[in-house]
């Protein structure tokens, strides 16, 4: 599907999602409870068939922490962008998409480990580069001890 | 002798109890500072788990307090061997989202210095490839091609490998003028020396051995673990960025994107081989038509990427390289994401490694041709 017919079957389909054509990609931003349902939904259906996260991203956005999921299907060839936010940011939980899509769990872990978003019902989630205890360095509110960041 | 050569094979009694083994950090097969623990019985591999972060070294936070052109030279030290596309993908990126247009000049010699840089590591992989099955001589051979690039690099930008030769708009500075010369003779030079490779190594009865039919992984696992590159194409996975996603001078040039059914090691192996052929078809077509004009446009002094997110998909050496950049219109990003090729692939390792013998597993790792500061970062 091209970018428009992708933005009118998506518009059709997931009526409580927000879409909107981004600078390259479909962009689609959905409520955190309807995460999982969506994203089986994108992968499972044949029209879309969305198998294959090339990209997961965590971002802290200061009020709240967002979750961008950059899919493709091998099918069809179309890509779209997948976004979701936490209600809380201090403590930010969502679901996992893990049992959807094998990479993201490992992308996942990442996210957890440099921003501490916990996703629930995660087989594995332990820190990926970081030990135990370190801080979350890609949130806003991180403080540089050694000052390698910022002089 | 047969009848207690026998036993000691099937015989339950001499089955040993499972054990842990740490294979790295510091092992000559994991090519970096990577560790995997290996759940192992006898010889046989139950389980991997990669542990890695020992040269974690946080571009990404680092990223946000510099501005754009500042990002182009830290990209260079994750994939050090495909540092020349990490420096396009950045470039792009940005040109992309200022909406501004590059001259045919730098977008020949951007693609020129893109499969010199891919045939280098290719080379470099053939080494070492070698070297862990325990075949030395490759070592030599390689390093002795590879060496050519690398002074054609050094003539052109000042460095071997963190080349940093993009600039947001273009290039640093102009091709030498040898640049075309030195070019083609390597082309003429590797030409000759490319079938040695395989009278080396590829026909050799031991390398196929303990290639062949091992560290399978299909089609549809190399799509959901993101196996991409040439490890992702020898599963028939067609993920080349070169011919999905054409950016810089693809458009122009006729290539085939390799690709392989047998899903083994071999056939990684296969993939690397066909596609320094594939590197040097195109090197071929542009090396003569590189066209007049500037090696880059007039940029502002201080960057600002206009508010919103951007995103771009190159082929490194080892599989799709994406930078994603959410940009809050000052003059350095607000959050920037690289998604590494190897990141994805060394999760595909236990897949591929469960039930091989723990000798097999270097050559699986080995054929991931996996980069630690690229996972790192």
């Amino acid at each position: 599907m091209t970018n428009e017919e992708l933005l009118s079957y998506l518009t059709g389909r997931f009526a409580d999602a927000e879409i909107k054509q981004g600078v390259q990609y479909v962009e689609m931003t959905v409520k955190a409870e309807d995460l999982h349902e969506t994203a089986v939904q994108l992968k499972e259906t044949d029209e879309t068939s969305f198998d294959y996260v090339f990209c997961l991203t965590g971002v802290d956005y200061a009020e709240n922490m967002g979750i961008i999921y950059h899919i493709e299907s091998i099918k069809h060839r179309h890509t779209m962008v997948l976004k979701v936010r936490t209600a809380d940011r201090v403590n930010p939980a969502i679901d996992t998409v893990s049992d959807v899509w094998i990479t993201a769990k490992y992308h996942e872990r990442e996210a957890y480990d440099l921003l501490g978003i916990h996703f629930n019902n995660h087989t594995d989630l332990r820190r990926l580069f970081l030990e135990d205890g370190w801080g979350f360095p890609l949130r806003k509110d991180y403080v540089d001890e050694i000052r390698i960041v910022e002089r | 002798m047969s009848e207690i050569r026998e036993v000691i094979i099937n015989s339950d009694r001499l089955a040993t109890d499972e054990y842990l083994v740490n294979m790295g950090p510091q092992h000559p097969s994991t090519h970096g500072v990577l560790r995997l623990l290996v759940r192992l019985e006898g010889e046989k591999v139950l389980n991997i788990q990669p542990h890695s972060g020992y040269i974690h070294s946080g571009i990404e936070k680092m990223c946000e307090a510099i501005s754009y052109p500042q990002i182009i030279h830290l990209t260079d030290r994750m994939d050090y061997l495909s540092a020349h596309m990490n420096n396009e993908a950045v470039a792009l990126c940005v040109e992309n989202a200022l909406q501004v247009e590059v001259p045919d000049r730098v977008k020949y010699i951007r693609t020129i210095m893109d499969e010199l840089a891919r045939l280098a590591s290719h080379q470099l992989w053939w080494c070492v490839f070698g070297m862990d099955l325990g075949a030395l001589t490759t070592f030599f051979y390689g390093l002795r091609d590879r060496e050519h690039i690398l002074d054609i690099f050094e003539e052109t930008c000042g460095a071997r490998m963190t080349v940093s030769y993009n600039t947001p708009g273009g290039l640093m500075f102009d091709i030498h003028p040898n640049f075309q010369k030195r070019v083609k003779d390597f082309i003429k030079y590797f030409r000759t020396k490319l079938p040695e490779y395989d009278r080396l190594l590829s026909g050799n009865v031991i390398l196929r051995e303990r290639t062949e039919g091992i560290g399978h992984l299909s089609l549809s696992d190399a799509i959901a673990y993101g196996v991409t590159g040439p490890s992702g194409r020898a599963s028939g996975f067609s993920c080349d960025m070169r011919k999905h996603q054409p950016y810089s001078a693809y458009p122009f040039v006729k290539f085939n994107e390799i690709l392989d059914n047998r899903c083994d090691t071999f056939a990684r192996y296969d993939v690397r081989i066909k596609e320094m052929y594939e590197s040097l078809n195109i090197i071929e077509q542009l090396i003569d038509n590189i066209p007049e004009g500037d090696y880059a446009v007039k940029m502002k002094g201080v960057l600002k990427l206009p508010e919103g997110e951007f995103y771009q998909r190159v082929e490194s050496a080892r599989g799709e390289f994406g930078v994603f950049i959410v940009s809050d219109g000052k003059k350095n990003p607000y959050r920037v994401k690289f998604r590494s090729p190897g990141f994805s692939n060394l999760f595909a390792l236990n897949k591929m490694t469960k039930g091989h013998k723990i000798a097999d597993l270097v050559a699986i790792m080995s054929t991931l041709d996996l980069i630690i500061p690229d996972i790192d970062r």
